[in-house]
């Protein structure tokens, strides 16, 4: 037991509250939007916290070596840029088969853009039409 | 966008995978140097031309010490972002105000839009819906007054980026060109 494990311990103790908080968040807010905005940032946050802190108490205990501690990190960065990806592709995909958003929302703009684009490609195809 | 050489995206993608390769192993043998070495000029052979399209100006100086700013900066905006989640899942009230809102970039690069959609994903409030050329639509759990209350659409526009790219824009701009 020295400072590293200590540390290691902590995060992923942290790891885990934040874990917590995305399921909690999926069980308390109100729409898809909502749920996404809690699940990604807690479920996130939280594996990096569990797997830098694995990787930190591997260093500071007598069975890890320093291939333990890279390879946790190689993973985090992986999950870091790819986890964002999936939750845009996901809140997308939500929106375009037409859920709706929740009662409570104050303003959509995306509406309005593609509204106005559409009514742009409408346009040109009657001017086409014409010519 | 100015393309760089064959040589040099072939460069870049060789070094970037064998830096992969270095954490995966961890381990300074020799041998397996050496086959990294192989597998890394092979795959970088038939993946080069989707990796890259600047090659090795991704290696400026000045961009590596930005970045290398960049992470604590965005690691602590993702901190600030959990604990407001964790304010507003814990409440007992729910204060949510959702809406889905306009932002514009200054960024020209698809990498840098691909970093800023993921930055303002994993940052307070805010996931990014769709990006359509300069135009970023955003839901946001918390729409501010001064954003909500905007008489004309410029003066969201404005309101909206100002709180939620201009923050990242400073560094990415740099980072990413």
């Amino acid at each position: 037991m020295n400072v590293l494990a200590a540390v290691g311990e902590i995060l992923v103790l942290i790891g885990t509250f934040f874990y917590f908080l995305s399921a909690l968040g999926l069980i308390r807010m109100p729409d898809v939007y909502n749920r996404m905005q809690t699940s990604t940032k807690s479920a996130t946050l939280g594996s990096l916290g569990v797997m830098v802190g694995v990787g930190l108490w591997a260093l500071g205990s007598d069975f890890g070596s320093v291939a333990w501690f890279t390879k946790t990190i190689v993973i985090a960065v992986f999950l870091l840029l790819t986890n964002p990806i999936s939750a845009h592709a996901l809140i997308r995909a939500a929106y375009k088969s037409g859920i709706p958003l929740w009662e409570g929302s104050v303003v959509d703009k995306y509406a309005e853009h593609l509204m106005s684009k559409t009514e742009k490609s409408e346009i040109v195809e009657k001017e086409g039409d014409a010519e | 966008m100015e393309e760089a050489g064959k040589i040099s995206r072939y460069l870049y993608t060789v070094i970037v995978l064998f830096l992969i390769w270095l954490l995966l192993t961890a381990s300074t043998d020799p041998q397996e140097l050496g086959m990294g070495l192989i597998l890394s000029l092979v795959i970088a052979a038939f993946t080069y031309p989707v990796f890259t399209t600047r090659g090795l100006a991704n290696l400026h100086p000045k961009r590596i010490v930005y970045a290398i700013a960049y992470i604590p900066y965005f690691l602590w905006a993702m901190i600030m972002a959990n604990l407001d989640v964790a304010y507003r899942v814990l409440h007992p009230k729910r204060p949510i105000r959702p809406g889905i809102v306009h932002c514009k970039t200054a960024l020209k690069t698809n990498p840098g839009k691909l970093a800023l959609a993921n930055s303002i994903t994993l940052t307070p409030g805010t996931i990014t819906l769709d990006v359509d050329g300069e135009n970023y639509f955003i839901h946001w759990i918390w729409v501010p007054d001064e954003v909500f209350r905007a008489e004309s659409d410029e003066e969201h526009v404005e309101k909206a980026s100002s709180n939620i790219t201009a923050p990242f824009e400073k560094f990415l701009k740099v980072i990413f060109g």
